[in-house]
């Protein structure tokens, strides 16, 4: 067996290098001395080879071989567990600098950092970051549900009970679990599903009454049911502007936001603690919501050429179509840009993270010791 | 009719699309890749996917998507090989196959076995493309159908099969798929994230133990080490008997039960949120239930690889099905498949099956064709690399080792991985040589996570319809006519199996020895069910206690039972099966512990200097100390060996577990 599998796998080597061979382009640009050429990049995600993370990670991966100096190869690694802890946890031992190690995370890579988690053991500030993918959300209910709501006003939806299929009272499903308890509504959680798809297959069921999405989800796969007249968009959590006021999503113009609900709602207010820490908690988990990072002692030479590869990315003419399926119609946010979000999606005041840490006890019974 | 008027050009498309010299050349090199990869346990499509992930971007979609269903297609089939010939399984698509597989390798019919399981993955892969080729189309509200109460019947189906399959005595069939699904609790829960027998202070332990390590440890490790104590060939006659012919003509006698086992693989594979680890069980469970002469099933039974070998491939079929009219991927290789189909521009979901009917068809039968290449590629080979159960099996072992540890450190790439293969492991030897079925251990341990969260979901989701809709209203839920039907199979295989489950994978008469070291192993797990149900206790949050509480309740009154019986049984009684007393174990020139002890070794140097300075190290002493070969020999094996290490994990770009001298030193590639 060993000799006949060495011979497949020594067909298997020669074919990747021919395929190497074949996308890169001859020459390398001068980026400040900073040249891959003949590297092999590791873009490690603390998450598995399903959900959004993989996807965004599968995306950026080939663009960046394409436009980084000498054209490395850019490979996808997996590394999860513990909720996207553990992988964060092991990036930050990593003393490879020199660029050939990037790290990609997520808002259930912020949240646990952000809310105190025991598994912790990783420090955003310690890192680089050299992209910001912002993303957001929509909730959405069956027609016959929907009617209920008097424009804008969600009182009448306080008399039925709602269930969802939702991933952990701490993932970023916080997010939804906090708006619709602030409009008094009455949502009942069904933990422990494995990804966002699984709630909507639950909606699609009839085993749930209410969900919500990220956008290139929404897009995707609740708009077709929203075609069809089974759902009916409710609101999106909104997004920022350059201010920090929330304003309608891009992508999503026509559907109200939270916070328009919020305010035609007389139980829902939009000032007070609760108010403050879903703001908190909705800029951590969506705007700022994907990052990529480089360790902190990297090269700033190094930091620049990633940004420049990535600036150039953004600025490909087929970008905006390319990305429409994957990322939604979000800033992807680079240099100082990038800076700003990261603080926004890093850090949350302490009476927001006592509110939250507080309401989950409460609410859930779930406790972060 | 308008379907068919929709699906005829699509489909003639889809083969025009397909048979094209280009695209045929993807699918072939997508199978070659599939087939090398997928011949190492513990690498499966995922492994093999994101090989090609970096080059798909860019490429001509039909090719892109020859290649990787292509490489999809033939995981479950080249998996086969580990099975059968070693006893390992090589992914979860073939737990079920080294139960008969192995004792016919080690009649000397390796050969038979491996031509009868590829054209059964050739026959299971096939009927699963008719299937879906007309059934996509309609698949939707028939998958709608199944509710979360529905995936809950049919994982206890699953766990019915615990019933034929858990041996001479019942009660230990028992305990053992109690202490799986016990041992399948480990880590944090699901659904709050409150700890079960693990703490903050040993990370490994938050995400429990993960299957691969959990399957080699139960099957590959015992076998390995069994067979290496008795210095022979796998083969106990040392040569092949039946050729490759006389397993095609095996599978033309069993081809009805060939169907019906690819058609168990296409539905259950069809559903999404089940996941395809329980396949290969449901379906060898119904082929020893169907049969009349059950005496060989675990000896050596065709039937036992063809059944579970024509549904594996079927089910990666069915698992097509959720991955493109819905978008949410089956398993963990179509999630990476779906990541490299929007990679081609294409985005999976009921946009998809409508508008681009002619990609989907191509997908569906690029998936027959890589089969029919795959499968027939491996029969061709299979006399030829049967040979290797001729091979003197001291000279196989350490290789086997270095596979099985590396395998195992690609779940978490940690040297926890390594110890939890060394602890699973022992259990595993001593699950086998006390006779406590270990296909039920490991049933138990592949159900536990979902058994548990679909019944914390019934429960929630019950309750809110009580609520809302009054007790109508939840018995239309949790009692709907398919969730009843299921569940009455349910109880007829349960039936079946405590009728006649005895023969099953049991010995008549057991070597039996002295009360003691029987009393004590079992003692042993007692102890451990009632410490991790007073764990279980302590938990707050409700929704991650009542699992572990009723299961840990059975498994410990199960557990004082068989207890009770052994003070009352006499020493010869069955229940002190000891297999180190007499039969092949008991007769062995080369001692147990000794020899899991070269084991130990070679992970005790890994600690130290990482692996592949443990692996030379090992080798070395390995060849010249155990099997005793000149010094050329040695070092020719070792230097193939740690070439075909540093190729493997070269080409897949992993990482080798580093030791206590990577701590203080920073090595270049490949000693990190």
């Amino acid at each position: 067996m060993t000799i006949s599998t060495t011979r497949r796998i020594a067909g298997a080597v020669a074919m990747l290098a021919a395929s190497t061979a074949m996308t890169s382009t001859a020459f390398a640009e001068a980026h400040g001395g900073v040249s891959f050429e003949g590297e092999t990049i590791e873009y490690v995600i603390p998450f598995s080879e399903s959900g959004g993370s993989a996807r965004w990670a599968n995306f950026f991966a080939p663009l960046l071989s394409e436009a980084l100096p000498g054209n490395p190869t850019v490979v996808v690694r997996y590394r999860p567990g513990a909720g996207s802890t553990s992988g964060a946890n092991w990036f930050q031992e990593q003393t490879t600098d020199d660029g050939t190690l990037i790290f990609g995370t997520s808002g259930s890579t912020q949240f646990p950092y952000l809310l105190g988690d025991p598994r912790v053991r990783y420090e955003y500030n310690d890192w680089q970051v050299v992209l910001v993918s912002g993303t957001g959300g929509v909730a959405y209910l069956p027609d016959e549900l929907a009617g209920l709501m008097d424009g804008l006003d969600a009182t009448g939806l306080q008399d039925t009970d709602f269930i969802w299929g939702s991933q952990g009272a701490t993932r970023l499903d916080l997010v939804a679990n906090l708006a619709w308890e602030m409009l008094g509504m009455n949502v009942e959680p069904v933990f422990g599903i494995e990804g966002r798809g699984d709630g909507r297959l639950m909606f699609e069921r009839g085993e749930a009454n209410i969900d919500y999405q990220t956008s290139s989800a929404y897009l995707r796969s609740v708009m077709p049911m929203v075609e069809a007249g089974m759902a009916v968009p409710m609101m999106t959590w909104g997004a920022l502007d350059d201010e920090g006021n929330i304003v309608r999503d891009p992508t999503f113009p026509d559907i109200p936001t939270f916070a328009e609900v919020c305010e035609a709602t007389p139980a829902c207010e939009t000032e007070g603690p609760a108010w403050d820490a879903w703001v908190a908690f909705f800029t951590a988990g969506f705007p700022a919501q994907k990052m990529i990072f480089l360790p902190g002692s990297t090269d700033q030479a190094i930091v620049d050429a990633y940004t420049d590869a990535l600036n150039e990315i953004i600025a490909r003419p087929d970008f905006a179509e390319m990305a429409e399926t994957t990322l939604g119609d979000y800033p992807q946010m680079t240099g100082a840009a990038a800076q700003a979000a990261f603080r926004l999606g890093t850090q949350v005041d302490d009476s927001a993270r006592e509110f939250v840490i507080n309401w989950l006890e409460e609410s859930y019974g779930v406790t972060l010791d | 009719m308008e379907l068919l008027a929709t699906a005829g050009p699509a489909l003639s498309d889809a083969l025009v699309l397909i048979f094209q010299p280009q695209q045929l050349a993807f699918l072939v090199l997508g199978v070659l890749l599939g087939l090398s990869v997928g011949v190492f346990p513990g690498l499966g499509g995922i492994a093999g996917l994101s090989l090609v992930l970096p080059f798909i971007f860019g490429m001509d979609p039909v090719s892109g998507l020859a290649l990787m269903v292509g490489l999809i297609a033939v995981v479950p089939t080249s998996d086969t090989f580990a099975s059968v010939l070693l006893g390992i399984p090589g992914s979860t698509a073939s737990q079920a196959t080294v139960l008969d597989g192995f004792p016919l390798s080690k009649k000397g019919e390796a050969a038979r076995a491996l031509s009868a399981a590829f054209i059964s993955s050739l026959f299971g892969g096939i009927l699963g493309a008719i299937v879906l080729t007309a059934f996509i189309l309609i698949a939707r509200p028939l998958i709608l159908a199944f509710e979360i109460p529905a995936m809950l019947a049919v994982t206890l189906l699953g766990l019915s099969m615990v019933a034929i399959l858990a041996g001479r005595i019942p009660l230990k069939g028992i305990v053992a798929a109690g202490l799986g699904l016990m041992l399948g609790t480990v880590g944090e829960a699901g659904a709050g994230g409150s700890l079960r027998m693990a703490s903050y202070d040993i990370p490994y332990l938050l995400d429990g133990f993960s299957l691969v390590i959990v399957g080699l440890g139960i099957f590959a490790i015992p076998e390995i080490v069994a067979l290496l104590r008795q210095d022979r060939a796998i083969s106990e006659s040392g040569d092949l008997g039946k050729g490759w012919l006389h397993g095609i003509r095996d599978w033309w006698a069993n081809k009805w039960l060939s169907v019906r086992c690819s058609a168990i693989g296409v539905l259950v594979g069809v559903i999404p949120g089940l996941g395809g680890s329980v396949v290969d069980w449901i379906a060898y469970g119904f082929t020893v239930q169907s049969s009349k002469d059950k005496s060989q099933f675990g000896k050596g039974d065709i039937r036992g690889v063809v059944g579970p070998e024509s549904s594996n491939n079927a089910k990666e079929g069915g698992g097509l099905v959720p991955t493109l009219i819905f978008g949410i991927p089956g398993s963990g290789s179509m999630a990476v498949f779906l990541g490299g189909i929007a990679l081609l521009g294409y985005d999976p979901g009921p946009h998809m099956v409508r508008h681009n009917l002619d990609i989907t068809y191509t997908i569906v039968w690029s998936l027959a064709l890589a089969n029919v290449v795959g499968a027939g590629l491996c029969i061709l080979l299979s006399n030829q690399i049967a040979k290797l159960t001729t091979i003197r099996f001291t000279l196989v072992a350490p290789f086997l080792f270095m596979i099985i540890a590396f395998a195992a450190f690609q779940s978490r790439q940690s040297l926890g991985d390594l110890v939890a293969l060394m602890g699973i492991g022992m259990l595993g030897i001593l699950l086998r040589r006390f006779e406590f079925s270990r296909p039920a251990f490991l049933i138990g341990f592949v159900l536990s996570h979902q058994a548990e969260a679909f019944a914390n979901q019934v429960y929630q989701i019950a309750g809110a319809r009580l609520r809302s809709s009054g007790m109508e209203g939840m018995l239309d839920y949790i009692a709907s006519p398919l969730v009843l039907s299921i569940l009455a199979l349910t109880a007829v295989s349960i039936f079946i199996g405590i009728k006649q489950g005895k023969h099953v994978l049991g010995n008549d008469q057991p070597p039996t020895g002295a009360k003691r070291a029987p009393v004590i192993f079992l003692a042993a797990l007692t102890v451990y069910v009632a410490v991790a149900l007073w764990d279980a206790f302590t938990i707050r949050y409700t929704g991650d206690k009542v699992f572990p509480l009723t299961v840990g309740t059975i498994t410990l009154i199960g557990a004082l039972l068989l207890l009770l019986q052994m003070r009352r049984a006499p020493e010869t009684h069955a229940l002190f099966a000891d297999n180190e007393q007499g039969g092949e174990d008991g007769s062995a020139p080369y001692g147990l512990w000794a020899t899991l002890g070269w084991f130990a070794f070679l992970l005790g140097l890994s600690a130290l200097f990482g692996f592949i300075i443990a692996l030379a190290i090992f080798l070395l002493t390995f060849l010249r100390i155990r099997a005793r070969i000149g010094w050329v020999q040695t070092l020719i094996l070792t230097g193939a060996g740690i070439a075909l290490m540093l190729i493997l994990a070269g080409t897949l770009g992993r990482d080798f577990p580093a030791g206590l001298l990577q701590e203080f030193f920073d090595l270049p590639w490949p000693f990190t």
